[in-house]
């Protein structure tokens, strides 16, 4: 019996590896393990075996139905891995024809602008301030010490609708209305974002409509050197660490002193250039200490209380921080401007 | 302000100090030097040569043959002008000169005959066309006899001057003259000023007093009015040195009288008038507001319409000046003249600026009344007028001034301390760090203990309070000592507040959907302003705002729709071929509920969406999407969804809309807004392709809106589906029945969702079949199938009745 199990043994071993598809591997299950198989066949006639022979026949015999199980399995897998290997081969594409377009939207830029310089003041304690567009001549000039006649008021070219209202010149009224909101009895910090608009005719530096940003602190003891500080850190998150800052001072008719910002020219390093007018210096924003009569109109005793207050324009942030060289790119929209700028 | 940096040098001393630098000095201390200018460049031969012989070229008869005595030798130079002669003192440019215009002197032989330099006009000299006086305007140049013959002539001409351009601010207008420069960059440069010649010799014999009156009847309008007699002047040339500084700082020479007034009013910043006092009319100054129906004709040969708000100067009959703006024609300075009426007056500011905003005259005079003039500067200017005239004039200057005075031209004292500086200014100065600017600014001051009590001058019209004066020590100490601090103390936690947080999130949702932001204009023109209004979004009227006087058509009104504006921007693109657009834009418009506008209006934020061309392009697999209503919707359900808010859209004909293809948007039952197709012809209108657009009114949803969404835990147990087709009238809404489905099947069905709309083939006329998918889900179990089952029966059953439908098998 021995002779024939390793004669069985040594037939489906050879028959498997011969095998050429999976109905044959089928085929050869039953022709060999199956109830009517050879190997059972053979092992019907265990009874006839002595006592001692017959555990040494069963080992063997399992042994040898292991080996052909194991070699089935083998070889099916291999099979399989070809076929698939094979499918795969067919399904081959060309990989250097584009992909889908994606659809990327995005910020305008000077949402970006704004946003960034909002999330600078906001990182140092300041709230975020809004108010009307269409304001009354009382926030927007009166307020802000600019009475009636004044000639100060010839500075900015004004939209009037009615002789009381008109389309803000300036976000500063924010500032007027948030100081006489907290009547005269809480400190305060923050800045002021928005639309504002002028009678100017549209061209590459001017825009009717444009967006401001101004910010305004006031407490006990503030002082001149505190917006230094202030608008140094500005000045060197927006346009980087290695920039300067100098003051010079200016006129406001609601600060007293005024002053306005320059930051040393990114592109010649203070050298002098034809960006700034060879001077090494770019003219940024104007601020200044709240004139005193600017607090006690909203409440606050210019004794005891001081501030200071800034403005910029957005744009010319922009157009500075990225070259942009004329502003009516801001407003005409042109996708191909647009794109240039998605950051959201 | 063009201020003539020799002309400066009269009263500073600014040896140690070159143009550029002073320049920089005077920005950094407070005004804006904006640029610099010099007149010509530097040049060695170009000298004072004389004429001592001038005959006709042989050959030529428009040329002239001239000896020229320039010094160390003498040149024969052929000329062309008309104007040259013999004995004539003339700046002849030497060969190896070279010219401002860049033309190099030669020796060159003209018709045969050798010329040896060029004898020069003042334009070849490099001076502005404009500024050159008409008596000189036509060929070359003739020097003052007592020109020095070799000597260069760019001293003589002021050419190497350098022209340093001020942006005087509205606070400064003490700037606006030369003695005001002056004291600031004498205070900058920590220098002494001297102060022009105000020495008079009068002539006792005439008293002003015989010739002229002076009456005032506004006498707010005119608090000081001076008027000098000047007899037998002689209307010539001004001097050379003077002509110069005018042309300089802008101003055309014209005669001496002219340029005398013009000169002090640049030197003192006090306007002057010089009147012919024999055209006069009267022997009467009679100062009064004008009347209704008045005119009058001003030196420009205008005829003006005066009224009672403009002061004018009168000889008692008729107005013979509009108060410092400008004279009349009728007794203006002439070649004729012989007698002078001068003017020295304080006109106030408001006053002048009326009269300038109505007749849009604007003058050197006008602007410095308009920003104020120093009180105590006036009657001198008018003597210092009188001193240059009998100078130059050969005027005789009458004994004394007719005068009206009720001018205050007291000096304001404003008390400071250090240690109030130095808190403010977040320092530590001394006090001599104060006083010394003042002594530089030559304020005069007192000390009382601690307190500095500081006499302003009347020159400076800025300077009035503590702060002021705060201003004035930081600037001249100089801002760069200031240290680098932040704020102390108080802290308030910065940030958002909700509302601007959900604009964010609404710009980060959008610019995600593949959206661009666009920033357009508020302001369009009036049809525009009412367009694309969300209907029944409020049942009040609402009106545009419009501008008082608009600059143009264009930008007229305010807008009550974003559409418009984004409309035109895609219409920008598509015309530069950029045809696949996908626009946003979040901003206000401005409601008013009153027709004729009084009241500030209604500012509300809405966000809007514009849509056209292809929403996806795979144009190799041919896969081409074009934007239509349901990717638009979808932007806005995607919207809603993301801030967990539950709109419905109904079916609604809008004015500019598709009739067919646009939902309003409701919440919580009311209109918020709407998205849709754009009505063809008013695409048309706008030069637009098919463009779909949706615009949402943002305070209605800032209103419901909760910015934190409460946590909902993840179910654990499965759902059961179960799909239902339903065949529908045509015209039963798939969103209706869907709405119903969801009522009844609660709380056990968590979601409805429409997976196959047909029509056509197959199908009954007027009907259509809709299929939906139902989800059931109960978060605290799994579902029996019979309650499931249940429900299912039940829905099909109540929406069968409801709609007359029936379940498509």
């Amino acid at each position: 019996m021995k002779e024939e199990l390793q004669a069985i043994e040594s037939e489906a071993l050879a028959a498997v590896e011969e095998a050429e598809d999976s109905q044959a591997l089928q085929e050869m299950k039953v022709k060999y393990l199956g109830k009517k198989g050879s190997l059972t066949t053979v092992l019907r006639g265990m009874g006839k075996l002595s006592k001692e022979e017959r555990p040494v026949i069963g080992e063997l015999a399992n042994n040898v139905r292991a080996s052909i199980t194991e070699a089935l399995e083998a070889k099916t897998e291999k099979l399989e891995r070809e076929a698939l290997d094979k499918k795969l081969e067919t399904e081959t594409i060309d990989v250097t024809l584009p992909g889908n377009p994606v659809h990327v939207g995005g910020r305008h830029l000077l949402t970006s602008i704004m946003e960034e310089i909002e999330d600078l003041f906001i990182g140092m304690g300041y709230e975020v301030k809004e108010g009307p567009e269409v304001e009354t001549d009382y926030y927007n000039f009166e307020k802000l010490n600019l009475p009636k006649n004044h000639p100060a008021r010839d500075m900015q070219d004004t939209f009037f609708i009615t002789n009381e209202l008109l389309l803000r010149t300036q976000t500063s009224p924010v500032q007027a209305r948030t100081m006489e909101a907290y009547q005269g009895n809480r400190p305060i910090k923050m800045i002021c974002p928005g639309k504002v608009y002028r009678r100017d005719t549209d061209d590459a530096t001017h825009s009717h409509q444009f967006r401001q940003i101004e910010g305004l602190v006031v407490d006990k003891n503030i002082t001149l050197s505190d917006l230094k500080g202030t608008l140094d850190v500005f000045a060197k998150k927006m346009f980087g660490k290695d920039r300067k800052i100098r003051l010079r001072p200016s006129f406001f008719p609601f600060t007293e002193p005024s002053v306005e910002m320059d930051v040393s020219c990114k592109v010649c390093n203070g050298e002098g250039c034809s960006v700034c007018k060879q001077t090494g210096w770019i003219e940024i924003l104007g601020g200044g200490m709240v004139h005193p009569r600017v607090l006690e109109m909203s409440g606050y005793d210019s004794t005891i209380y001081s501030g200071f207050a800034f403005g910029m324009g957005q744009e010319r942030i922009a157009m500075l921080k990225y070259g942009v060289n004329d502003i009516r790119h801001f407003y005409t929209n042109d996708v191909r401007f647009l794109s240039q700028y998605h950051q959201a | 302000m063009l201020v003539s940096y020799n002309w400066l040098r009269n009263y500073v001393n600014l040896d140690n100090v070159t143009p550029e630098e002073l320049a920089e000095k005077i920005t950094r201390s407070g005004i804006e030097v904006e640029g610099i200018e010099y007149l010509a460049p530097k040049s060695e031969n170009i000298v004072v040569g004389y004429v001592k012989s001038c005959e006709k070229h042989p050959d030529a008869d428009k040329l002239n043959l001239c000896q020229v005595d320039v010094g160390e030798e003498s040149l024969q130079i052929i000329c062309g002008a008309p104007n040259v002669g013999a004995g004539q003192k003339v700046a002849v440019a030497k060969p190896g000169a070279k010219l401002p215009n860049g033309m190099k002197i030669k020796k060159v032989k003209l018709r045969g005959v050798e010329s040896n330099g060029m004898i020069c006009s003042l334009q070849e000299l490099g001076l502005d066309e404009k500024y050159i006086p008409a008596d000189v305007a036509e060929g070359i140049f003739v020097f003052p006899e007592d020109a020095e013959v070799g000597e260069p002539v760019q001293e003589l001409l002021n050419l190497d001057d350098a022209i340093l351009d001020l942006d005087v601010l509205a606070n400064r207008p003490d700037a606006l003259s030369m003695l005001g420069v002056a004291y600031e960059v004498a205070a900058i440069l920590d220098q002494p000023i001297e102060l022009p010649d105000e020495n008079l010799t009068v002539d006792e014999s005439i008293e002003a007093k015989d010739y002229i009156d002076v009456k005032i009847d506004s006498i707010e309008n005119n608090p000081y009015y001076g008027a000098f007699i000047i007899r037998d002047v002689e209307i010539k040339p001004a001097p050379l040195w003077m002509r110069n500084y005018l042309m300089a700082s802008g101003i055309r020479p014209i005669n001496n009288v002219v340029d005398i007034t013009n000169f002090v009013l640049l030197e003192y910043g006090q306007p002057l008038h010089a009147f012919d006092y024999d055209q006069f009319g009267s022997k009467q100054v009679v100062i009064r507001q004008g009347k209704e129906n008045e005119t009058m004709v001003t030196l420009d040969d205008q005829e003006r319409q005066l009224n009672e708000n403009n002061l004018v100067i009168t000889n008692g009959k008729e107005p013979v000046a509009l108060a410092g703006v400008m004279g009349g024609a009728d007794s203006e300075v002439t070649d004729g003249t012989t007698n002078l009426l001068l003017e020295a007056a304080y006109f106030d500011s408001a006053s002048v600026r009326h009269t300038v905003k109505q007749t849009g005259l604007r003058s050197e005079s006008s602007t410095r009344f308009e920003k104020g003039v120093d009180p105590n500067r006036v009657k001198r200017a008018g003597i210092r007028a009188c001193s240059l005239l009998q100078k130059y004039a050969n005027g005789k200057v009458a004994g004394s001034v007719v005068e009206v005075d009720a001018l205050d031209k007291s000096e304001k004292s404003v008390t400071v301390t250090t240690a109030k500086i130095n808190q403010r200014l977040g320092m530590g100065l001394d006090e001599k760090d104060v006083t010394s600017v003042l002594s530089r600014l030559q304020f005069e001051f007192s000390k009382n203990g601690e307190e500095i009590i500081v006499q302003v001058p009347t020159r400076r019209l800025d300077i009035s309070i503590f702060e002021d004066i705060l201003e004035e020590v930081i600037r001249i100490y100089g801002y760069d000592h200031l240290p680098y601090t932040i704020p102390q103390g108080w802290v308030q936690a910065g940030g958002l507040t909700d509302i601007q947080l959900l604009q964010r999130e609404i710009k980060n949702y959008l610019s995600s959907a593949g959206l661009m932001e666009t920033l357009t204009y508020s302001l369009t023109n009036e049809k525009d302003a009412t367009r694309f209004l969300t209907p029944d979004i409020e049942e009040k009227p609402a009106y545009p705002v419009g501008l008082a006087m608009p600059m143009s058509e264009e930008h007229s009104h305010l807008r009550l729709s974003l559409i418009p504006e984004m409309l035109r921007v895609l219409q920008h693109n598509v015309a530069r071929t950029q045809t696949d657009l996908a626009y946003y834009e979040i901003g206000k418009v401005f409601v008013s509920r009153e027709e004729k506008v009084v009241n500030q209006p209604i500012e509300n934020l809405h966000v809007a969406g514009a849509l056209t061309g292809l929403w996806h392009n795979h144009p190799w697999q041919q896969e081409k999407k074009p934007v239509d209503f349901y990717v638009a919707k979808g932007i806005v359900e995607g919207l809603f969804a993301h801030l967990e808010l539950d709109v419905t859209f109904v079916q609604t004909k809008m004015e500019d809309m598709h009739p067919g293809r646009c939902a309003v948007i409701k919440l919580n039952g009311k209109g918020i807004g709407y998205v849709g197709q754009v009505h063809p012809l008013t695409a048309k209108d706008f030069d637009v392709k098919e463009t779909y657009v949706f615009e949402i009114d943002l305070e209605s949803v800032f209103a419901v809106h909760q910015l934190a969404p409460s946590f909902t835990d993840i179910p654990r147990y499965p759902s059961v589906t179960r799909d239902i087709a339903f065949i529908l009238d045509n015209d039963v809404p798939a969103g209706d029945v869907q709405a119903v489905i969801m009522e009844i099947g609660v709380p056990l069905v968590k979601e409805v969702s429409i997976f196959d709309v047909y029509q056509g083939e197959h199908m009954e006329e007027g009907k259509k079949s809709v299929a939906y998918r139902l989800l059931y889900q109960d978060p605290s179990r799994t579902l029996k199938d019979d309650e499931v089952d249940a429900s299912y029966q039940e829905i099909i059953e109540k929406v069968n009745n409801q709609f007359g439908s029936y379940v498509r098998s």
